[in-house]
């Protein structure tokens, strides 16, 4: 019988010949936190009595959500997680180096891996063919000095995108119309594994952004099997690394399979206050933007930052909305500044921020007033997400979010181009 | 058996309702971390909870963040269980890692400030404001037995390593 990419990849790290259903004990290649699940993760740690971190285990503590830190409570947070570092050997991704999840896809995650964080967005390496999935502080603990968890192998939901993008139309399009389609519970405990053959020449960052928000819709895990592009995509980053590729098979069995034709497809937004609940943009054209965020591990790499530097060239923000834009790591911080990009950005009118989580979970660099609109392309729009309750979040594909910046409104980025 | 009354919430209670972001500077404070706690689905739910009682959701119920501080204020309040038609799995994992149940039931049934009575053994519920009894889906073997444990932290410190 075919297996899955999911069931590949947990009966490869189990030593057990799993399927769906299946609860298995499986070695983790990677296990991380970040700064505001870290002290907990910490605490639980030390709580249980281990001092050392599993041999064969990778671990990581990164400092990206509060990133530089805005009150001394999250500061000494901070404090707790390098001693941690220091303690333990764990590798530090200090302040200003950018987002967990994109640091893993550009450093850590690799096909066939096996990767456990304290975040729930640790699906995104699922773009480079990883098996990853957000746990809680307490696994997360467990499995650094295990270096093991206990996983439900998951059912499957096979999505095969396939045609050409139309103009306009980006891979934030497609996740958040297939979170609509699905609704927010749509894939909860199945593994989401993405086909078709839009796929061969999608880019790493377009699978990174798409399953970033697998989560969104309920999903342990968003699953892109690796192609030439994805071994290419490792070997450019010089890693020396062994790791086993493995592929679904063709007659694996599927719960769902959902087709998705790029053809029919348009610009889509997620209106407050739940990600499913979405709409083709110009259903909703003309509704008031005060605040535009750029960035995130949803869509803060180099190739979002090219299509928003695009539209905004020579053009200055709208006189009663904040441009925000936030690269999600130092290293597309700096590519975006040999291109010219951020010069754009900053004439436009743009705040730069540091490469990291920014404003997206509402801690500082940009919480919103009472009654304000936000256009994110970031993945959450729960109320008070953003630092107030009484404030409402849209989210769209950076295109989307670049023509709002300049309009004041939500606008359809095809009239842009 | 566990007693208290049902505070009910509909569907898609986030982990930004339970234990909203903006107070993630307060985590390593937990008695001022868990004032806040269902802030943005009721204000008034810190003040009236008490020991034992129970939160009643909808579908979905802790979609969104890993943050186990969302469970873990839940518990602090005097929650002795969360009943919901579905739950998010991070959620769930978090919840029976910290000790607290959480048990799959159609919660249709349950009004808002209902008295229950919960047998985890038997896995029933009685809603004694109303005179019915309902039944919860069973917990899957791996959660159970760290669930009777306690939470994960007391199943490892006993066992060293998981059981399956």
């Amino acid at each position: 019988m075919g297996k899955t990419l999911a069931e590949k990849i947990l009966s490869n790290k189990s030593g057990v010949d799993a399927v769906a259903g299946d609860i298995v004990i499986a070695n983790v290649d990677l296990a991380f936190m970040q700064d505001t699940t870290g002290p907990l993760t910490v605490n639980q740690f030390y709580e249980a009595g281990f001092s050392k971190i599993a041999a064969t285990t990778k671990s990581a503590v990164f400092l990206d959500h509060a990133a530089p830190s805005p009150n001394s409570n999250l500061s000494n947070d901070h404090l707790t997680l390098r001693g941690f570092t220091d303690d333990t050997g764990t590798i530090l991704s200090e302040v200003g180096d950018g987002v967990c999840h994109q640091i893993v896809a550009e450093s850590l995650a690799k096909p066939g891996d096996l990767i456990v964080g304290a975040d729930s967005h640790t699906v995104t390496a699922g773009g480079l063919g990883t098996f990853a999935c957000g746990m809680g502080s307490t696994d997360v603990a467990v499995a650094l000095s295990l270096g093991k968890s206990w996983f439900r192998v998951p059912e499957s939901i096979k999505v095969s995108i396939n045609g050409e993008f139309p103009l306009g139309v980006h891979a934030k399009d497609v996740i958040l119309y297939l979170i609509g389609l699905i609704g927010a519970d749509g894939a909860t405990y199945r593994a989401l594994e993405f086909g078709g053959n839009t796929i061969p020449p999608l880019s790493i960052s377009s699978r990174l952004t798409i399953a970033n928000m697998a989560v969104e819709a309920g999903a342990k895990a968003g699953l892109f099997p690796a192609d030439e592009l994805t071994l290419e995509y490792i070997s450019r980053r010089g890693d020396e690394q062994q790791y086993q590729t493995l592929y679904p098979d063709n007659d694996a069995i599927y719960e769902q399979v959902i087709e998705i034709d790029l053809s029919e497809l348009e610009p889509t937004i997620s209106r407050p206050h739940t990600v499913d609940n979405t709409v083709p943009i110009n259903e909703i054209v003309g509704t008031n933007i005060h605040q535009v965020v750029i960035g995130t591990c949803t869509n803060g790499r180099l190739e979002d930052l090219e299509v928003v530097a695009s539209i905004l060239h020579g053009k200055k923000q709208h006189p009663k909305t904040r441009l925000i834009v936030a690269p999600a790591s130092r290293g597309i911080l700096l590519a975006a500044i040999e291109k010219g990009y951020i010069q754009t950005f900053i004439e436009a009118g743009a705040s730069i921020l540091p490469p990291g989580c920014g404003p997206c979970l509402g801690m500082h660099q940009g919480v919103l007033a009472d009654g304000e609109n936000c256009l994110s392309t970031a993945n959450r729009n729960f109320k008070g997400r953003m630092g107030n309750p009484n404030a409402f979040i849209y989210l769209g594909s950076p295109a989307s979010a670049a023509v709002a910046a300049v309009t004041g409104e939500i606008t359809d980025p095809r009239e842009f181009l | 058996m566990l007693h208290g009354k049902a505070f009910k919430f509909g569907d898609d209670i986030s982990t930004d309702h339970i234990i909203p972001g903006r107070y993630t500077y307060l985590r390593s404070n937990l008695p001022e971390l868990a004032k806040h706690v269902m802030e943005d689905a009721d204000t008034t739910f810190v003040s009236r909870v008490r020991q034992g009682d129970f939160i009643v959701g909808g579908n979905n119920f802790g979609l969104g963040s890993s943050r186990e501080h969302a469970p873990l204020v839940i518990k602090m309040a005097g929650i002795s269980a969360i009943l919901a038609k579905s739950v998010a799995r991070i959620f769930f994992r978090n919840a029976i890692n910290l000790g607290l149940p959480v048990l799959i039931c159609n919660t249709d049934a349950i009004n808002n400030g209902d008295e229950l009575e919960i047998h985890l053994g038997t896995g029933t519920i009685g809603d004694i404001t109303t005179g019915t009894t309902l039944t919860f889906n069973p917990i899957p073997d791996v959660m159970l037995n760290i669930l009777k444990e306690g939470g994960l932290l007391p199943y490892i410190k006993k066992y060293d390593d998981f059981k399956v």
